[in-house]
């Protein structure tokens, strides 16, 4: 069956885009060709800095031909709704219409008979409405073109396209379409400067092998390869080590077609930057990698450059010219470095009251006062000490004014531990500056020293409760705050070191607990709990001590993991069920104690003595915060709810009794309550 | 006077590329700007459907980036050298290689690419999309497709190409300090390098726009700027039958400029908060809209039948 191959060249495509761009095009033909009829039979999108390129295998030559009944009028229906009908089914004589009985009468029924089209015209319009309508994140107009409006939009200005389609054993054709005067074709070129001339391609095969040929690696994860090979490989030639970087190599493969790796060095007095800085400086401004000592870790003064050339020189120039650009930044860096150490960390406070937080917040300054309150205020409960705490929390957002942050932002409080560090702080509020703002994602690191912890926590709760009061909380996709990253943090760093904290008394604000428990919820189920046992749990009264929550539902899961605790499930919903159809019945709720002289039956009796028992046995439990002991005192309950549902029927005639026996029934639902509320709980 | 020995050598061999290439060769504009996108010739010029190419140098003020003259890079006042052409020709990328060439950079031998860099001005109300074009790591030059200039669409959209001056004359001649860069081509007592001229000026300003320059004075330059743009605005509008024209979309785009400059002074000199400096940028381009709907209601920016 015939391939497809297409390419769309165009000028340099933006790095971080390419990688979505080329999954784009495969999903967008790949899926149109289905919708049309055209099952292939696999496909592959590539992207480098100027093209991207599809290839789709085993497409059908043609669209399946394609028979369609379409229901006309009654027989006899008058001329104008046949006519309608003979229009819209394309018949020219009401003859070539079958005659069907169905249950009201005959009714005309055309055949259509649909005749597939060759795959090529198909595509032919497929390729350019996707062209024409693709996601990129921005796009732009350009040329002549541009002064007219709907004029095409692209990346950058598209220059040529390939789009061939052919079996193996053939020639393949050139798919016959053009989006905005662009034609497609057989054509493309080689490497900007290695090889610019013109390539004439006829499939994949073909096209890949020319590339390679004009200096041209196609499949970026082949260019990540080379670069990753020949950087470790240059830097273990002289005893170095390749500081890794997935994102950088990343970029680094989308800017460029014929990767070079170079190896580049930068003066030694430069080490006395921190190593974060200088691989910030090289990585963020220059795109280049670092390399370490293997033995000792420590950055060298060597660095990792990849060109998108193979100069006449060697790469002599290239290298020399990148050496000065880097020795530029990292002297601006020691520059900055310098300056900052010599400001203490509390001098540049006054200017945070200069600094807008939020305009319905108040100034940075008032927001650090808020933290280093609250930090001083949890100290205590999770084992900090109070003057530290509030001292890391005073100095936590101060270098954020400093020269290195400003250049850098994401050295952000690891420069606020090195500057405290300078000025001779306490280890544990250096090191509670780093660690303030952390976790920040899901594979970050949770503070566990109990000053860090302390202001991590204040930071995070300051940023919940005060959004909370100004009602700017998350909504949808919208999280401009990072808030529910800011709960997850809390909950993260909560659970992680086992704290009892009260979040209603900490994190005050409407539904501010149910958004915890949101959070909580995606948390545990990320971890392969149970939600509805969250749920069940969060259901109850006064439910703000998340250690406690999670022990609860870990015990809760454990327990409807065993016989009696499905059944005890079952017979509890069983129960409620009742319960709830027959209180609708009535009208009214049966929530009072049910009368002992009432009981009729053994099962009754042994029932409610159980339900006492149990009630007793596990609230006390809980206040001892055994979870696990709480479950097993339920789990008495259960031969005796089951015989109770055996022996026992609940709508007798007699109304006395009836109710009672309702009300019993409601001792059952009550009694679970004390370890979670059952009728959450799914299944 | 070749393009890798002198300063002046570098201009001469662009301006005789684009020269040679058909643009008209400009001189800079004679006010305060921050930048050659700034000047009428391409903020103007961009917006409306006549073809323009130019070239031309600017200098360029950025009355923050001063460094008294001790920062072997940095300058409160700088060259670009810019070129605009509308509508852009397709092959761009290829004429600026070209003119890399004839400054004395051989893509043989350099690594030369174009890295995505999505420029905006917010005091202006434009937008495009391009590159930061690298030559070995080092930023040499922006090139930007306009997509939109002072709030209005660019139908068509121009090219526009800033060379770094300073920093390209660096890197030719080898320098490491932007004062030490030769500016005549001559050797011996006849050299003359950039510090000679300029590292007085660098050192004065500096000291002008970080301590010196009369706040007071500014802001009441500031507003009266804004008042005059908006007159000469007011005043400019004229209806021939049923079309309005305007009379003098240049005279009062000047006013934006000088308020975009005394704003640029009053920031350097650290009086402008946070906040104040949002509303600032937005008073400017308030100015910069109402200057470019003048504009397109100009014979040059394409009304036809203009009074003008």
């Amino acid at each position: 069956m015939p391939d497809l191959l297409i390419e769309l060249f165009s000028e340099e495509i933006p790095a971080r885009m390419q990688p979505r761009a080329a999954e784009d095009l495969r999903k967008l033909v790949t899926d149109k060709l289905v919708e049309a009829g055209l099952a292939y039979e696999g496909a592959k999108a590539f992207a480098t800095p100027r093209r991207l390129a599809l290839l789709v295998q085993g497409v059908p030559a043609r669209q399946p031909d394609v028979k369609e009944e379409r229901k006309g009028p009654r027989v006899g229906a008058n001329e104008g709704a046949i006519k309608g009908f003979l229009k819209a089914a394309g018949l020219t004589s009401i003859e070539q219409a079958k005659v069907q009985p169905d249950k009201k009468g005959d009714f005309y029924v055309a055949m259509i008979e649909k005749k597939g089209r060759a795959a090529i015209d198909v595509i032919g319009e497929i390729v350019p409405e996707v062209v024409k309508s693709f996601p990129w994140p921005k796009s732009m107009r350009w040329g002549e073109a541009s002064a007219k409006p709907g004029a095409l939009g692209w990346v950058r200005p598209l220059h040529s396209i390939i789009a061939t389609f052919g079996p193996e054993t053939e020639d393949p054709d050139i798919v016959p379409f053009a989006v905005d005067g662009i034609a497609a074709g057989d054509t493309t070129h080689g490497h900007r400067f290695l090889s610019p001339e013109t390539i004439k391609v006829r499939r994949f095969d073909d096209y890949v092998a020319k590339l390679e040929k004009a200096k041209v690696v196609l499949d970026p994860e082949r260019r990540k390869q080379s670069i990753l090979t020949d950087a470790k490989n240059l830097a273990f030639a002289q005893g170095f080590e390749l500081v890794e970087d997935e994102g950088l190599l990343t970029e680094v493969a989308g800017l460029v077609e014929w990767p070079v790796v170079l190896m580049g060095s930068f003066e030694e007095e430069y080490l006395a930057i921190p190593d974060e800085v200088i691989r910030a400086t090289i990585r963020n401004n220059q795109k280049c990698f670092v390399l370490r000592n293997p033995k000792s870790g420590k950055l060298i003064n060597r660095f990792i450059l990849v060109s998108n050339t193979e100069a006449k020189d060697g790469g002599k120039a290239i290298v020399a010219g990148n050496e000065r650009v880097i020795r530029a930044r990292l002297s601006d860096a020691k520059f900055f470095y310098e300056t900052d150490l010599k400001t203490k960390l509390e001098d540049r406070l006054p200017k945070f009251k200069q600094i807008v937080f939020h305009e319905k917040l108040g100034t940075q300054a008032e927001r650090i006062e808020r933290i280093e309150r609250l930090a001083v205020e949890l100290a205590p409960l999770v084992g900090a000490d109070p003057a530290k705490a509030g001292r890391a929390a005073r100095l936590a957002k101060a270098d954020l004014l400093t020269e290195v942050v400003g250049e850098f932002p994401e050295v952000q409080g690891l420069m606020g531990k090195y500057y405290a560090q300078a000025q001779g702080e306490d280890e544990a509020v250096a090191r509670a500056i780093e660690e303030h703002y952390k976790p920040l994602g899901p594979g970050d690191r949770v503070p566990a020293d109990p000053v860090s912890v302390a202001v991590a926590l204040a930071d995070k709760l300051d940023m919940l409760t005060s959004f909370w009061a100004i009602d700017e909380k998350p909504t949808g996709s919208k999280d401009p705050y990072a808030l529910r990253r800011a709960a997850l943090g809390v909950i993260r760093i909560v659970l992680d070191n086992g704290l009892r904290l009260k979040l209603q008394k900490a994190a005050p604000g409407p539904d501010l607990m149910s958004f915890f428990a949101d959070r909580l919820k995606v948390q545990l189920r990320e971890q392969g709990a149970r939600h509805d046992l969250v749920d069940a749990v969060f259901a109850l009264e006064g439910q703000d001590d998340l250690l406690l929550i999670v022990r609860r539902v870990e015990a809760l899961g454990k327990f409807l993991d065993t016989e009696d605790g499905k059944n005890l499930l079952a017979g509890t919903k069983r129960a409620a069920n009742i319960l709830r159809i027959e209180e609708k019945k009535d009208g009214v709720t049966y929530d009072g104690a049910p009368n002992p002289a009432l009981y009729r039956q053994d099962e009754e009796k042994a029932l409610s003595k159980a339900i006492d028992a149990a009630k007793a046995e596990a609230s006390a439990a809980v206040t001892r915060e055994d979870f696990g002991a709480a479950m097993s005192a339920m789990a008495k309950l259960r031969p005796h709810v089951d015989a109770f549902f055996d022996k026992v029927t609940v709508n007798v005639d007699d109304k006395a009794i009836r109710e009672n026996r309702l009300r019993l029934l409601n001792e059952i639902r009550e009694a679970t309550r004390a370890v979670a509320d059952f009728t959450r709980i799914e299944g | 006077m070749r393009p890798e020995r002198s300063f002046q050598g570098l201009i001469l061999a662009l301006q005789r590329y684009w020269a040679d290439y058909g643009c008209v060769i400009l001189q800079p504009y004679d006010m305060e700007v921050g930048a050659g996108t700034f000047h009428p010739a391409t903020t103007l010029r961009a917006l409306g459907p006549k073809p323009w190419n130019a070239a031309y140098v600017q200098p360029s003020r950025r009355p923050k980036d001063g460094r008294y003259g001790e920062n072997p890079n940095r300058l409160q006042h700088y060259y670009q050298f810019q070129v605009i052409l509308k509508p852009n020709p397709p092959d761009l990328q290829d004429l600026y290689l070209k003119s890399l060439y004839a400054i004395g950079i051989d893509p043989t031998l350099h690594d030369i690419r174009f890295v995505e860099d999505d420029w905006e001005s917010p005091t202006l109300g434009a937008w495009g999309l391009g590159w930061e074009c690298w030559c070995d790591g080092m930023e040499v030059s922006q090139f930007t497709y306009f997509q939109q200039v002072a709030g209005f669409e660019c139908a068509p959209v121009s090219g526009e190409l800033t060379y770094g001056l300073e920093r390209l004359a660096m890197y030719v001649q080898g320098v490491e300090r932007v004062y030490d860069l030769n500016f005549n081509g001559r050797e011996g007592a006849q050299k003359v390098t950039y510090g000679d001229v300029f590292l007085q000026a660098e050192q004065e300003y500096s000291r002008h726009n970080f301590e010196h320059a009369d706040t007071a004075m500014l802001f009441e330059q500031f507003r009266m700027a804004e008042t005059a743009c908006k007159s000469y605005l007011g005043a400019g509008w004229s209806t021939v039958g049923n079309q309005k024209h305007h009379l003098m979309a240049l005279p009062a785009y000047d006013q934006c400029i000088k308020a975009s400059h005394v704003f640029n002074l009053l920031d350097a000199r650290g009086v402008i908060s946070v906040t104040e400096r949002q509303s600032y940028i937005l008073r400017v381009r308030e100015l910069a809209k109402a200057c470019g709907e003048a504009w397109l209601a100009t014979d040059a920016g394409g009304m036809t039948g203009s009074a003008a």
